[in-house]
């Protein structure tokens, strides 16, 4: 049996859960910390400082875990990496010689990062078209940054290397936890129906405490402990069947409500989940409560994989400013109705170009796209937000906000305003297709004794 | 009985760029069976219509008792362009849960209702 510890969900996930893992005694430590938001900001990062553009937080990763490390208890995998992982592996080089590591042997999974190689893979025969819209992409010229989800195998030759921490860019969530699993049980690359059960076993776990009764929409007020929350352990057998827990004494729940709810988190059709490594069966899995936050997770089928890997890229898309004004009783909405008028009017006149608007009337359904008169809120927060193509277009809506609605507009509202946001740039997300041959090439594995 | 689909059912949503899937999970094997006669993609899409403007598409989990419904263009562009305050649809799960469906009375025995503290 291999014991693998989710070390985090995403990048800046508590490390009070990192820590309660690492001193569990799992066998690896896997941190998966990359969502399309985080790899968006990293690309912006690193066009500031070409030696930015992984994970901050992977230094505050690695002074937990690498003790650990050093003594031989657990190994770390993380995605950190980004789009540096090399600049990721110096950082985490840095928390050793603190430490007083004198030997450690990392690996890095390179090759995820496509930006500069996008015009070779048009040329090989990549169409780039969006996967979601069947769009294709008018020019490559405005691209921040494209990156492959590579799947888990990098990650294991690492490992085989003797890699005790391995650092790699994009790759997939799953594909993280799903490594060290293969690793030690020597799944081979078309053993589809093991992939299969290490799929939904790294699926789990990808997010953290979101398996573990974070978010959970069945009767939350029941659970326990939830300021500290445990993160989830995978217990994998030699069939690559999981049993799903937590650190003892965390907070939290496992249970098969829980875990079914992280089951089809961020999932298309549930019996095709696509991973770079296998098809997954979501309606194969059988989950069975066994107490004692202990969750047994049984999968039964699975597919090969596909012959392309995912690739995310994003374009510029303007700047976003978004200002809150709080109206009270009486005729809280309306007075929010009222101001949205002056709003819209005063960025009219002021000249600017608004690319898109999104108005929210919060506390009357604003989160639901809705306004209800009828619910007569005793106070309402208008909302609205504006993408336009310079900051300083965007930035209009804080002054008319000012100059238009503190003093001068309907009657009383609270004078701090809410959910301020000052102009901040915005990017498009461009997922598609590529075919798996134009990838494996790039892809290295380089082994640092740090 | 009419009841909200919060009173007896889980929901959780997340995004892929500007797509949200959102899972629906009925507490037992029958009352999942009625999600399945009344549950349409249709409906959902009508529901969600302010704010998902493409296509939604229903998948069966019957492992889970669950429906997971996919939607288009549901996320004012996607996560790291949308203006909304609910960047990642994170709400769209609850809000489906204000739908109604009719609950034979038979099938009342076999769920507790989920009230929330007040």
């Amino acid at each position: 049996m291999i014991r693998i510890g989710a070390g985090q969900g995403f990048s800046g996930d508590d490390l009070r859960g990192t820590r309660e893992i690492v001193e569990d005694c799992v066998d690896y430590v896997c941190c998966e910390a990359l969502a399309e938001f985080t790899l968006t900001g990293m690309s912006r990062e690193r066009q500031r400082d070409p030696n930015a553009g992984y994970a901050p937080d992977i230094a505050a990763v690695a002074t937990i875990a690498l003790p650990a490390v050093a003594q031989r208890r657990s190994k770390l995998v993380t995605n950190a990496g980004a789009l540096n992982p090399e600049g990721a592996l110096q950082a985490v080089g840095e928390v050793a010689r603190t430490l007083g590591i004198d030997h450690l042997c990392a690996g890095v999974v390179l090759g995820s990062d496509l930006t500069v190689r996008l015009p070779e893979l048009v040329a090989a025969g990549a169409d780039l078209r969006h996967m979601d819209t069947g769009e294709s992409l008018d020019s490559l010229d405005d691209v921040e940054f494209a990156a492959v989800y590579l799947g888990a195998y990098p990650i294991v030759h690492a490992l085989e290397q003797g890699a005790e921490v391995v650092i790699t860019g994009r790759v997939a969530d799953a594909s993280v936890f799903m490594a060290p699993a293969i690793f030690e049980l020597d799944v081979e690359p078309d053993d589809w129906t093991a992939l299969g059960r290490l799929a939904v076993m790294g699926h789990l776990m990808e997010c953290s405490t979101h398996v573990t009764g974070g978010n959970f929409s069945g009767p939350w007020w029941d659970l326990k402990g939830l300021d500290s929350i445990g993160f989830p352990i995978a217990e994998v057998d030699d069939n690559a069947q999981t049993l799903l827990t937590k650190p003892r004494g965390s907070g939290g729940l496992v249970s098969r409500d829980t875990v079914k709810e992280q089951l089809l988190y961020e999932v298309g059709d549930p019996a095709r989940y696509l991973t770079p490594d296998v098809v997954a069966d979501m309606t194969s899995v059988q989950l069975t409560d066994c107490g004692d936050d202990r969750v047994s997770v049984s999968t039964s089928s699975a597919a090969p994989a596909t012959d392309t890997y995912k690739v995310i890229m994003s374009r510029p898309a303007g700047w976003s400013a978004a200002v809150g004004i709080t109206y009270t009783y009486p005729g809280a909405l309306a007075k929010a109705r009222n101001a949205k008028t002056v709003l819209d009017r005063r960025l009219e006149r002021s000249g600017i170009e608004v690319l898109e608007t999104w108005v929210e009337y919060i506390g009357a359904g604003g989160l639901f796209g809705e306004a209800d008169d009828a619910l007569d809120p005793p106070e309402v927060v208008l909302r609205y937000a504006v993408r336009c193509r310079s900051a300083a277009e965007a930035g209009v809506i804080l002054s008319e906000r000012l100059t238009g609605l503190s003093v001068g507009g309907p009657p009383a509202s609270a004078a701090s305003g809410m959910g301020m946001t000052a102009p901040a740039p915005v990017s498009e997300i461009w997922p598609t297709l590529v075919p798996k041959n134009l990838i494996d090439p790039g892809v290295k594995v380089a082994m640092e004794v740090l | 009985m009419e009841l909200r689909l919060g009173d007896f059912c889980q929901a959780r949503s997340g995004d892929k760029a500007d797509v949200a899937n959102v899972a629906v999970f009925a507490p037992t094997q029958r009352t999942y069976e009625v999600l399945l006669a009344q549950l349409s993609a249709e409906r959902v899409a009508t529901h969600l219509s302010p704010l998902v403007r493409g296509s939604v598409v229903r998948y069966e989990a019957p492992n889970v008792f669950a429906l997971n419904f996919v939607c288009q263009e549901a996320l004012g562009g996607g996560g790291p362009r949308t203006l909304r305050s609910d960047m990642l649809g994170k709400t769209l799960g609850p809000n489906v849960l204000r739908l109604t469906v009719d609950v034979p009375d038979d099938l009342l025995n076999e769920f507790e209702m989920l009230r929330p503290p007040r």
